[in-house]
């Protein structure tokens, strides 16, 4: 067979985030247009897993030089292909750019959001195809597994991740190794290994990554784990929110069986370990560990006591260790390249990386890997760019619905489970949602409440009942309705609901409203007692007002006004009726002149 | 479609199922469900609930008490394209508001309602996970980020246009 002479490869981003960006199109473009220029057999085109920059794409990288280009279309696939493939010249325009205007060909090498990054669990994404096992192998896949299963004894494998420190990835951050050699000791006839996949935390998105860019490396920590406390069957969990995950999986997990990595006789050992998947409806509950089982068992997600722990007795009553993606996708760099290795980065307490997932009011969203104990200045100013449009950062929310707001004053704490839980938060699963001056701490809370008040399943009555309770008084308070009282019941309800319930979910669910109470007492109060939303965001505490100064009568607002609630002449000032204004603040996006502006009360 | 081709298409997915599974039966149940309601378009009849019933050995009370604890589940007919707009946080401060107003003035419908022609039905989802183009939709399985009201309508058009032909 002829030796292909491969001159370029274009790295494709079909990560999540890309394809609804458009990335169908313009990889149809780039193979069309390859062909047409009879470049095809010596251009590669390919498509990997997401790139983490999910705000400049689609995204692509020509190689061997790294150029890196964004928000593609298929009109500038086509000039890439022209330009750059055929002629040699890098086609400038879409190229990133910095906030001077500054060209960065190589964005990758030369961005902090790319640079500052240390990647482990997503060692592989935005780099390999993900459904071909090859690639994955040619980045040493399945080498930790091998190692495992040939020279080290289970044992040897438990006390290798004890002594990394790895904890867990999904928001508890059990240690590790100390679940699975608990599972080892308690004797069964079967044992599980559980991958939780329910990815549920709104603003969290590394899991999804990782199953859609790199499928093996989950699988293979999969059968690490399996190996080490003594499991014959894995199940991965995931949401049927993730139909690309799931699709991948199932490729990954075919092409497993067919490379002898899943199966009877792994590798030819004594070893036999295969994977089934298994997929949610709808349920954030199902993220829960008990309730994550009773649905694989194809009951309710319903979560029920603890003690006993699923190492004891989980699904169908056997030892079950259940370990969230990211954790699982740690595991093969730490036994092939060791504890010490993986111990040497993050801080005393939390070992390794993690990685966030930016979004809301950050220049740069997407996901980014970085070590533990980064400082929170560090991870939204340099790598996420700041807060964009100029405004002021107010807040950051981690841990999702179970987590809480972090205050500009403690930006120069360092990110690990420990700090985090000191300023009343949760690592969780690692979302981090930016927020800056326009955000309402109120109504931040009570926007977390209610996701709460639908996902609660309804078993334990403290979760049930008491979070529709809190989200009540959290409604009065918004629209106006508020006492001192309320603020005080408030209190008084999130620490009974966060005793008395029965599963993480309800345990947690105060949180959102206790950290924003502790924070930003001050603008609960002035909710309560000024009637004042300080954010000018809560509806019901806000009028629009025209400067008359400013307006020059223009008509414009009263044109788009879809109540009629302004009025006046042309070319003099206009004024708006509050009594019939319904505040969707349509006239103050077309006022040219900034005549228009919300007040409170 | 008649009582006697539901039950047996219910019977077909169920072996399907079964033999694809490596472990126990009573576990298929989601299983089976998502095969149902993707093959009667995206909802459930009573008929294949009660025929399940039967090939399982459980009582239908069982087949309910599962199917309505999951929000993706339907007991009653849907349109061909399920719309599933996200309602999260991220999603929530980037403009999703405007969005869904668009979406609900393109279809004509409010959430969890059908369009007369059984074409659209809209709902609200939990967080897609697509955060860093907010706001996010799916239709179907297709998801489509970097929404603005326009690009909602434009997208519905294309997509009726596309039934037309």
């Amino acid at each position: 067979m002829p030796v292909a002479v491969v001159a370029n490869t274009v790295l494709i981003c079909a990560g999540g985030a890309c394809i609804s960006a458009g990335e169908k199109s313009v990889k149809q473009v780039f193979e069309e247009k390859l062909k047409e220029f009879a470049l095809d057999s010596v251009v590669r085109v390919v498509e990997t897993g997401c790139m983490g920059a999910c705000n400049l794409g689609p995204l692509a990288v020509i190689y061997p030089e790294g150029i890196f280009y964004q928000k593609l279309t298929p009109q500038a696939a086509e000039e890439v292909v022209v330009e750059h493939l055929l002629k040699g010249r890098p086609v400038e325009k879409y190229l990133y750019k910095g906030p001077a205007g500054e060209v960065k060909a190589k964005a990758q090498e030369e961005l902090p959001f790319f640079k500052r990054q240390v990647k482990i669990a997503t060692r592989n994404l935005g780099v390999i195809d993900p459904t071909d096992i090859e690639e994955y192998i040619g980045r040493d896949g399945y080498f930790a597994l091998m190692k495992a299963l040939k020279e080290m004894t289970p044992e040897q494998v438990i006390s290798e991740i004890k002594a990394s420190g790895l904890r867990g990835r999904g928001g508890a951050g059990f240690p590790t190794g100390l679940k699975w050699d608990i599972c080892r000791r308690n004797e069964a006839d079967q044992k599980f290994i559980i991958c939780n996949a329910d990815e549920g935390d709104p603003g969290a998105f590394m899991d999804r990554s990782i199953l859609e860019g790199d499928p093996h490396s989950v699988l293979e920590g999969m059968a690490i784990g399996a190996y080490a406390i003594g499991a014959s069957k894995g199940f991965i969990y995931v949401r049927a929110e993730y139909p690309l995950a799931i699709e991948r999986l199932n490729i990954a997990i075919e092409q497993a069986r067919e490379y002898g990595f899943l199966g009877e006789r792994v590798l030819g050992t004594d070893f036999s370990f295969d994977i089934e998947i298994r997929i949610g409806a709808g349920a954030f509950v199902c993220g829960e560990e008990t309730a994550l089982m009773a649905s694989i068992e194809g009951e309710r997600g319903q979560p029920r006591v603890k003690p006993p722990y699923p190492v004891e007795s989980g699904l169908w009553g056997k030892p079950t260790v259940i370990n969230n993606v990211e954790t699982l996708a740690n595991v093969p760099p730490i036994i092939l390249k060791g504890s010490e290795w993986f111990a040497s980065i993050g801080t005393e307490t939390s070992k390794g990386t993690k990685v966030f997932a930016l979004a809301g009011k950050v220049r740069n969203t997407g996901l980014v890997e970085v070590p533990m104990g980064i400082t929170l200045r560090e991870l939204i100013y340099e790598i996420g760019g700041g807060i964009p449009g100029g405004k002021r950062f107010k807040a950051v929310q981690t841990g999702g619905p179970s987590g809480g707001c972090i205050p500009a004053d403690y930006l120069d704490v360092t990110v690990d489970y420990e700090s985090l839980k000191e300023l009343g938060t949760i690592m969780g699963s690692g979302g981090m949602v930016v927020m800056d001056e326009d955000d309402c701490m109120v109504d931040v809370a009570k926007f977390f409440l209610g996701f709460t008040v639908d996902e609660s399943c309804g078993k334990c009555t403290p979760c049930r009942e008491g979070t529709k309770v809190m989200y009540d008084i959290l409604e009065k308070i918004t629209s106006g309705e508020g006492t001192r009282e309320d603020l005080e019941k408030l209190k008084e309800l999130a620490q009974f609901i966060s005793e008395a319930s029965l599963c993480g979910l309800g345990q947690t669910a105060p949180n959102p409203v206790l950290s924003t109470m502790k924070y930003f007492w001050d603008e609960y109060v002035a909710h309560v007692e000024e009637k004042r939303c300080p954010a000018k965001r809560c509806k019901a505490l806000i009028r629009y007002v025209i400067d008359p100064e400013r307006c020059v009568g223009c008509t414009a607002c009263a044109r788009v006004c879809p109540v009629n609630a302004i009025t006046g002449e042309v070319r003099k000032p206009h004024e708006i009726d509050p009594e019939i204004c319904t505040r969707c603040g349509s006239c103050m996006e077309v006022c040219r002149f900034d005549a228009i502006s919300k007040v409170s009360p | 479609m008649n009582v006697t081709q539901i039950e047996k298409a219910v019977k077909e997915i169920y072996e399907r199922v079964k033999s694809e599974s490596l472990g126990e039966e009573e576990d298929m149940l989601i299983n089976v469900l998502h095969k149902v309601q993707d093959h009667f378009g995206n909802f459930i009849p009573p008929e294949a609930a009660e025929t399940l019933a039967e090939l399982m050995d459980i009582p239908v009370s069982r087949i309910y008490e599962v199917l309505t604890f999951y929000t993706m589940f339907s007991t009653k007919p849907r349109g061909k394209y399920v719309i599933r707009v996200c309602e999260s946080t991220p999603c929530h401060v980037t403009g999703g508001k405007a969005v869904v107003e668009a979406l609900k003035e393109a279809l004509g419908i409010d959430f969890n309602q059908t369009t007369e022609d059984g074409l659209f039905t809209l709902e609200y989802s939990s967080c897609l996970g697509l955060c860093g183009v907010a706001p996010v939709m799916m239709v179907n399985d297709m998801a489509y980020g970097n929404l603005t009201p326009e690009r909602v309508k434009a997208i519905i058009e294309e997509l009726r246009g596309g039934e037309a032909k």
